[in-house]
Parts: C-alpha cells; sequence; structure tokens
C-alpha cells in the first residue's frame, strides 16, 4: 500500500474518532453543569476542556470569558479551531476524499454524508434543537462509519491502518477525558448524591455506565472507575483493549524496521496487563495518565516515521 | 437555423430507434418522472460525483447535471462512426510516431514542417524515443457533433488527458438503477467493461520483458476538477491511485512509496499534462511531477499512457490536417469529417474571418475545456470587437469554424422538456494495431436555452448514451 494512502487512512479513522471522543467530552460536561454546582466549579469545567487542547491563546482571540456556550460554540462549530467537531468532520471527509478508491463505497458515502450534514448545522441551530441531541448524531454518525468499515471493507492492511488510528485515538481521548474530569470530581471528595451523578456522567460519557453495573454490581468508587477505564480489557473505550488492538495491529502491518515501534507498544501494553489499579493510585493519576498520553504520542510518531512519512530514497 | 432533433424527425413524428423510449415517457406519470429526478441528484451527490470548477471558491464542488432523457444512437450509425474513429486514431497515432521519427509527412510537405517544430506542444525530447506498440494516443477522447440533416463532425481529437468517461459509466448505473424496465424494453449495448479494456491495453504497453506489470493511475491531486474520475478509474482496475510524491526515480526505474518500503512502477496512466511530469526537463516550479520521470521513461523502463508530446496532433492549428494524414499513412479517404477550418495565420484566411465574425466560432488554439472562445451568433457587438482585436494582434494563436447548428435532444429543464444541444465523445483505446471503444461514449448536453457550449466548466449536463444492438 502506498505510504501516502495509508496516512490518509490512519488520519481518517482518527479524526472520525477524535470528533466522537469530543463530543462524548462535551455532553459529559454538558450533562455534569445540569447538576446544581458552584459557578467557580462550572467555569473550572468548562475550562478544563480548553486547556485539554492547549487552545487557550486561540480561544482567548476569540472570547473573553468561559462560559458554557462560548467553549460550547468554539469546540461544536468553530471552523477556525482546527481542534472543533466541525473540523474534525471535515479532515475525517478530506482524508477519506483523497483515498475514496482504497475505502468502499460505503464508507466514503458515510463520512461525505456526514460532513456535508454537518456543514448545514449552524450552531444557533443545534443550541434549539437541544445541544446533547447533535452530540448523540455524532456518536451515531462515528459509530456507523466504524460499522460499514467493519462490514464492508476487505480487512487487509487499509483495514489494519484504520483500526490503529481509531485504537491509538482512542486510548489518547479515553486517557483525557479520565485525566480531566477525575481531577475535577476527586480533590472536593465530597460524597453523597452530587458525586454520584457526577461519577455517572462521566462514565456515560464513555458509554460505561451499565458495564459498570454489570461488572461491580455496586456503588460508584472512583476507583474502580479508573480500574474500569484503564485495566479492564473487555471493556472497548479502555486504554487495556485500545493497546491490545494497537499491538495486534501493528503486528499485521510490520515491515523490515518498525522493530523499535512494535517493541514501544508491546512495553505500554504490559504495562497495562500487569498493573494494578492501587499502584497507579498511588503513583498518582494524573502523573500515571501523563506519562501514557506521551507514550502513545511517540507510538503515534514511530508509526509515522515507519509507514506513513516517504522513507527517504532508500531503494 | 434548422437543427437535426435527435429524436424526432422533420414531420415531428418520434424516429423509430426513440419510438420505445416515448412509448415509456408518455406512459409514465409525470411525479415519478421528478421523484427519480431528485433520487438522482441526491444520489450523485452522496456518492460525491462532482467536479472542481476552476476560479471558484477554493476546493468547492459542483455537481454535473444528470438528464435522464438517454441520446440513442441506433446500431448502424454507430458502427459508421466506430469505423472512422479506428480510422482516425489510428492515423494519429502513425502521425506522431512518423513526427517524433522520420518525419516523413513533413518531407512529403503535407504539413508545412514549421507548423509542427515550432509548435509549443512538439516535444524535440522525444525525437528518436520508441515507446511499446508504437502507440503514443493509448486513450482519445475524440468530440464528435452531428450538424446539418444529421452528418457527424469531428470537432476536435482530445489525445492528451481527456476525461469524462467515469460520467459514462455513472450515468449508466444511474439509469440502471432509476428505470430498469427501460432496460428490459431495451438492447443497449453494455459499457460497464470500460476499466477492463483500459486495463488490458495499459498492461499491454508495459515496457519489454515485464510479464506482470505494476499499473497506476497518477493524478496531480485532490483539488484537480476530474479527481472522481481519476480515483473511479483506479478503484475499478484494482490499481493504485498515485500523485507525483509517491514516485521516485532512481537509477532510471520508477519506484512508488509504500508501507512496505518501494515498489516498481511500470505503467503510469497520467492524468497530468506533459509540462507538469518531470521539474528536471519541463517546468521546474512544478511540485506535482517526479524529478528524473523523463529519463527513466526515455530509458524504456516505463511507460506512460498518453505518451509525451502527444499535444501536437490535437493543437487546434493541425486539426485541420487530419484527413490528409489519413491519406497518407492509411491510403483511404476519410470516414468522418472535419469541421471546415480557417487557420487566421493564412492572411486571406483572416481577412475572410475578420468579414464575418457574427456568423463564425472562434477558439484560441491552445485554448481548451470552452474558455478563451466566441461565438459570433450568440455574442454582443463588444464581445466581437474584442475578438476582432485579438486577431488582429494574434492572428496565430486562432482558427474558426462556421456556426455549426449542432443537433439537438429533448431534455429535463426547468419549463419542461424543450430541445437542447449536445455532443458525443467517444473514448477510444489503442495498443499496437489494436483499436477498440465501448459502444457510445459521453453525450454532453449544453442546458441553457440556445447554447452551443456543452463543457461542464460552462454550465453543461450529461446524458446517458444508448447504442441500440440490432
Amino acid at each position: 500500500m502506498l505510504s501516502r494512502t495509508a496516512d490518509h487512512l490512519f488520519w481518517m479513522s482518527r479524526y472520525i474518532e477524535r470528533a466522537e471522543n469530543l463530543a462524548r467530552l462535551l455532553d459529559v460536561t454538558w450533562q455534569m453543569s445540569l447538576v446544581p454546582q458552584s459557578l467557580d466549579a462550572a467555569n473550572q469545567n468548562w475550562n478544563a476542556i480548553i486547556a485539554l487542547n492547549s487552545l487557550e491563546a486561540a480561544y482567548a482571540k476569540k472570547y473573553s470569558e468561559i462560559t458554557a456556550e462560548n467553549v460550547l460554540r468554539f469546540m461544536v462549530s468553530d471552523a477556525d479551531n482546527f481542534a472543533s467537531i466541525h473540523s474534525c468532520l471535515r479532515m475525517a471527509r478530506e482524508n477519506a476524499h483523497a483515498v475514496r478508491g482504497t475505502i468502499t463505497t460505503e464508507m466514503w458515502e458515510t463520512l461525505n454524508s456526514t460532513w456535508l450534514e454537518a456543514r448545514e448545522k449552524s450552531f444557533e441551530q443545534l443550541l434549539n434543537a437541544g445541544i446533547s441531541e447533535f452530540f448523540e448524531w455524532v456518536k451515531m454518525r462515528s459509530s456507523l462509519s466504524r460499522g460499514t468499515t467493519l462490514g464492508t471493507l476487505l480487512q487487509d492492511k487499509a483495514y489494519h491502518f484504520i483500526r490503529l488510528g481509531t485504537l491509538l485515538e482512542r486510548a489518547d481521548n479515553t486517557a483525557r477525558i479520565l485525566d480531566v474530569k477525575y481531577h475535577v470530581l476527586r480533590p472536593h471528595g465530597d460524597e453523597g448524591a452530587t458525586d454520584f451523578y457526577q461519577w455517572g456522567a462521566l462514565l456515560r460519557s464513555v458509554s460505561a455506565f451499565e458495564v459498570y453495573r454489570k461488572v461491580y454490581r455496586d456503588a460508584i468508587t472512583p476507583e474502580r472507575v479508573a480500574e474500569l477505564l484503564i485495566l479492564r480489557d473487555d471493556m472497548p473505550r479502555s486504554l487495556h483493549f485500545c493497546m491490545n488492538g494497537v499491538v495486534k495491529n501493528l503486528d499485521l502491518i510490520a515491515n523490515s524496521h518498525s522493530g523499535e515501534t512494535q517493541r514501544q507498544a508491546g512495553l505500554l501494553h504490559a504495562k497495562l496487563h500487569y498493573a494494578r489499579v492501587e499502584d497507579i493510585l498511588e503513583q498518582g493519576l494524573h502523573e500515571w495518565l501523563t506519562d501514557f498520553m506521551d507514550h502513545i504520542y511517540m507510538l503515534g510518531d514511530g508509526i509515522s516515521k515507519d509507514f506513513l512519512a516517504p522513507m527517504a530514497e532508500a531503494a | 437555423m434548422n437543427f437535426y432533433n435527435e429524436m424526432m424527425d422533420a414531420n415531428d413524428g418520434v424516429r423509430a430507434h426513440y419510438q420505445g423510449y416515448d412509448q415509456w415517457l408518455k406512459a409514465t406519470p409525470a411525479e415519478r418522472i421528478a421523484r427519480k429526478r431528485a433520487e438522482a441528484d441526491l444520489a450523485f451527490h452522496r456518492v460525491g460525483i462532482t467536479f472542481a470548477v476552476y476560479g471558484e471558491e477554493a476546493g468547492k464542488e459542483r455537481l454535473i447535471p444528470f438528464d435522464i432523457i438517454p441520446r440513442i444512437i441506433p446500431s448502424a450509425e454507430w458502427l459508421a462512426l466506430q469505423a472512422g474513429l479506428r480510422q482516425r486514431v489510428t492515423a494519429l497515432n502513425m502521425f506522431l510516431h512518423d513526427i517524433y521519427h522520420d518525419q516523413e509527412i513533413l518531407k512529403a510537405g503535407k504539413i508545412p514542417a514549421e507548423q509542427i517544430l515550432n509548435n509549443a506542444q512538439y516535444r524535440p525530447i522525444m525525437q528518436g524515443v520508441d515507446v511499446p506498440g508504437g502507440v503514443y494516443a493509448h486513450i482519445a477522447g475524440v468530440d464528435i457533433v452531428r450538424a446539418g440533416a444529421g452528418e457527424f463532425y469531428v470537432l476536435e481529437d482530445n489525445l492528451r488527458v481527456p476525461s469524462g468517461v467515469s460520467y459514462m459509466l455513472e450515468d449508466r448505473k444511474m439509469m440502471m438503477r432509476l428505470f430498469p424496465e427501460l432496460f428490459a424494453k431495451h438492447k443497449v449495448a453494455p459499457v460497464q467493461h470500460y476499466p477492463d479494456m483500459l486495463l488490458e491495453k495499459l498492461r499491454a504497453v508495459a515496457p519489454q520483458g515485464v510479464s506482470n506489470p505494476t499499473v497506476v493511475v497518477m493524478t496531480p491531486g485532490a483539488y484537480n476538477s476530474a479527481y472522481f474520475e481519476h480515483t473511479f478509474l483506479a478503484q475499478q482496475m484494482g490499481v493504485e491511485l498515485v500523485e507525483g510524491r509517491d514516485l521516485f526515480v532512481k537509477d532510471e526505474v520508477v519506484y512508488m512509496q509504500t508501507t512496505q518500503g518501494p515498489q516498481r512502477v511500470d505503467v503510469i496512466y497520467r492524468r497530468i499534462d506533459d509540462d507538469f511530469m518531470d521539474p528536471k526537463v519541463f517546468r521546474a516550479e512544478s511540485t506535482l511531477g517526479v524529478p528524473g520521470i523523463l529519463k527513466a521513461y526515455q530509458a524504456g523502463n516505463v511507460t506512460l499512457a498518453n505518451a509525451i508530446g502527444t499535444g501536437v496532433a490535437d493543437d487546434k492549428s493541425i486539426y485541420p490536417y487530419v484527413p490528409d494524414m489519413i491519406r497518407f499513412y492509411l491510403g483511404e479517404e476519410p470516414k468522418l469529417n472535419n469541421v471546415p477550418t480557417y487557420m487566421c495565420r493564412k492572411p486571406d484566411d483572416l481577412k475572410y474571418v475578420l468579414d464575418h465574425l457574427p456568423e463564425l466560432v472562434v477558439k484560441e488554439v491552445h485554448g481548451a475545456g470552452g474558455y478563451g472562445m466566441l461565438v459570433g451568433p450568440a455574442s454582443t457587438k463588444e464581445q466581437i470587437e474584442h475578438f476582432r482585436q485579438l486577431l488582429i494582434a494574434k492572428p496565430e494563436g486562432y482558427i474558426a469554424q462556421p456556426t455549426l447548428a449542432l443537433s439537438n435532444c429533448p431534455t429535463f429543464v426547468e419549463e419542461g422538456i424543450a430541445p437542447r444541444h449536445l455532443d458525443l465523445r467517444p473514448f477510444v483505446l489503442s495498443s499496437g494495431k489494436c483499436v477498440n471503444m465501448v459502444p457510445g461514449g459521453l453525450t454532453r448536453v449544453a442546458l441553457t436555452k440556445g447554447s452551443l457550449v456543452v463543457n461542464s466548466s460552462q454550465g453543461g449536463g450529461t446524458k446517458d448514451t444508448w447504442v441500440l444492438e440490432d
């Protein structure tokens, strides 16, 4: 497969996954903001989203203060913000456009019509219709995209690069959601109803509320939430699950100089495979997640160098 | 002016080959037709069968309007056309081989040598280069119109990177999806095997000694107006779609960058003009091409389709000589008509053209796509005077032709069904002695009332083209 084709496939899947996770993060923040809380806490939540994506400067250029509506407008519909859902859907479609001969018609039609529809929606229309409805729509479109990929694409190298992009992006995004929300929730430590709703919203944001119930059949505790989202290897949005897939798909596309990247992926995977949640929490969840995200970044870099960027004319 | 109507005869009777369709149209409720037309629009949009328009907002894409009334050609007419196309493209390929080798036709005085040797499309770098099978124009898109009492004329021979074949195929797919019952009633010759035929031709012109060639389609990129077609053809043939940056040359061999390392490339169906192919030879600033690819090509290590330098045969200043080429190389009389052409570089012709501007069509010699032309009868005084100045300033840059009474065909437009002018572009494939084509081609239709310009960039649409089998 052409390196450039692999690059487009990899980023196509990263961008649609990123749009989905951003919708999840914004949705959970929105849901949490509906539960009574201090203005300070509310602003801290919205601010975290901007900080999480290192968008402080770009945001400050457009808005003087952090409000729910401003942040939503900036992260949902702003075409100038390269990290907005709008931009992610556009980039997913642009990358798909560049390889539409490689992906199936169904996959292309899904991403193309997602972009065409998203482009038609003004922020005001989205607000009026209920912003959560839009987040649901983004999640469904991402699911549809994954579904057409699974249901129609030959499982050759193209498929492996797509899976790799999806899983790497998801690992990063789940880690981010957990990091930012755990942080906001934990220090207060005020037990009780509010806390239950907040943790519940976090679990729902990664479609893990029912999963939690099924797995633990017990009250929601921060430790178990961390364990579920980091270590459960059968929970499709957990870090462990994602790394299982990364290692597997990397093996399937290996070439003569990808050994080091595979080793790095294996190491990261082993760390999850043999970790205990007590140890992670003792080390400090924030530190642990930051380290994990750094490794994910390095893996992406390695994949890019080994497969996607034209190798210097090394015939 | 009287126009030949493809569907109706002079007494408003329905021509024999349109009778079946006419009955169907009359029996089909208007709302079903309207629903189907909307369905077609939606499907074309969703599938992304669009083209980018130069000069409009960057990256903007438009739909090429699709008309559901087919252009029907009876079998006998097609067989005559096909024979004429075969003859013409064969002669054009022989001409190109001759020009880049012994130049017999110039020695015989059939064409003034300076017309060739001073032509910007003549590529001295091709002199003496042998290409596999002696084929230069592997893919030709010959534009044909019908005028007067229904006789066919060749309007131009597109031998560089003719486009539109994907619309021919998608139009057929759409018609079969919308109105399967029509295909049960008519024996419409199939066209869907075009990509297979193309792949077979490309494989047949692989460099010597390569038994299982790697074929690729080369595109200028996603912002090119015909990008949809490039991806479509690569996908249909099951070959890689590459850009210049995916390729590199080492020791006069072309490779593509893959996730498993470099892989050798043997045949390139390139959809990029000569000028952009190799910055070491042509435009140095071009980033679309591949440095050193011309050397690999001259060494015979890679085949380019079409060959470098085919523009010298489809240039509008050379067009008037094609009938003579056919006589010279094949010893036959041309089966297809040329449109009478005034070469403005000749003082007598120029004088005639300047005296008759309001009746003539004036074209830039190197123009394409319907840009830079004057349609006398449809132009204002100012436009005509503007062209008069252009002609006087640079007569050799223009040719002129009588305004042809292009045939028309009933077409769905806003006010209902009305006649609109059309042309036909068959796609002629050559490898060695073998010249093939799928029946029909792309029918383009000018949707603006009275307009004679069918180019999609000028608001043209397309129709499915049916060749009826006996």
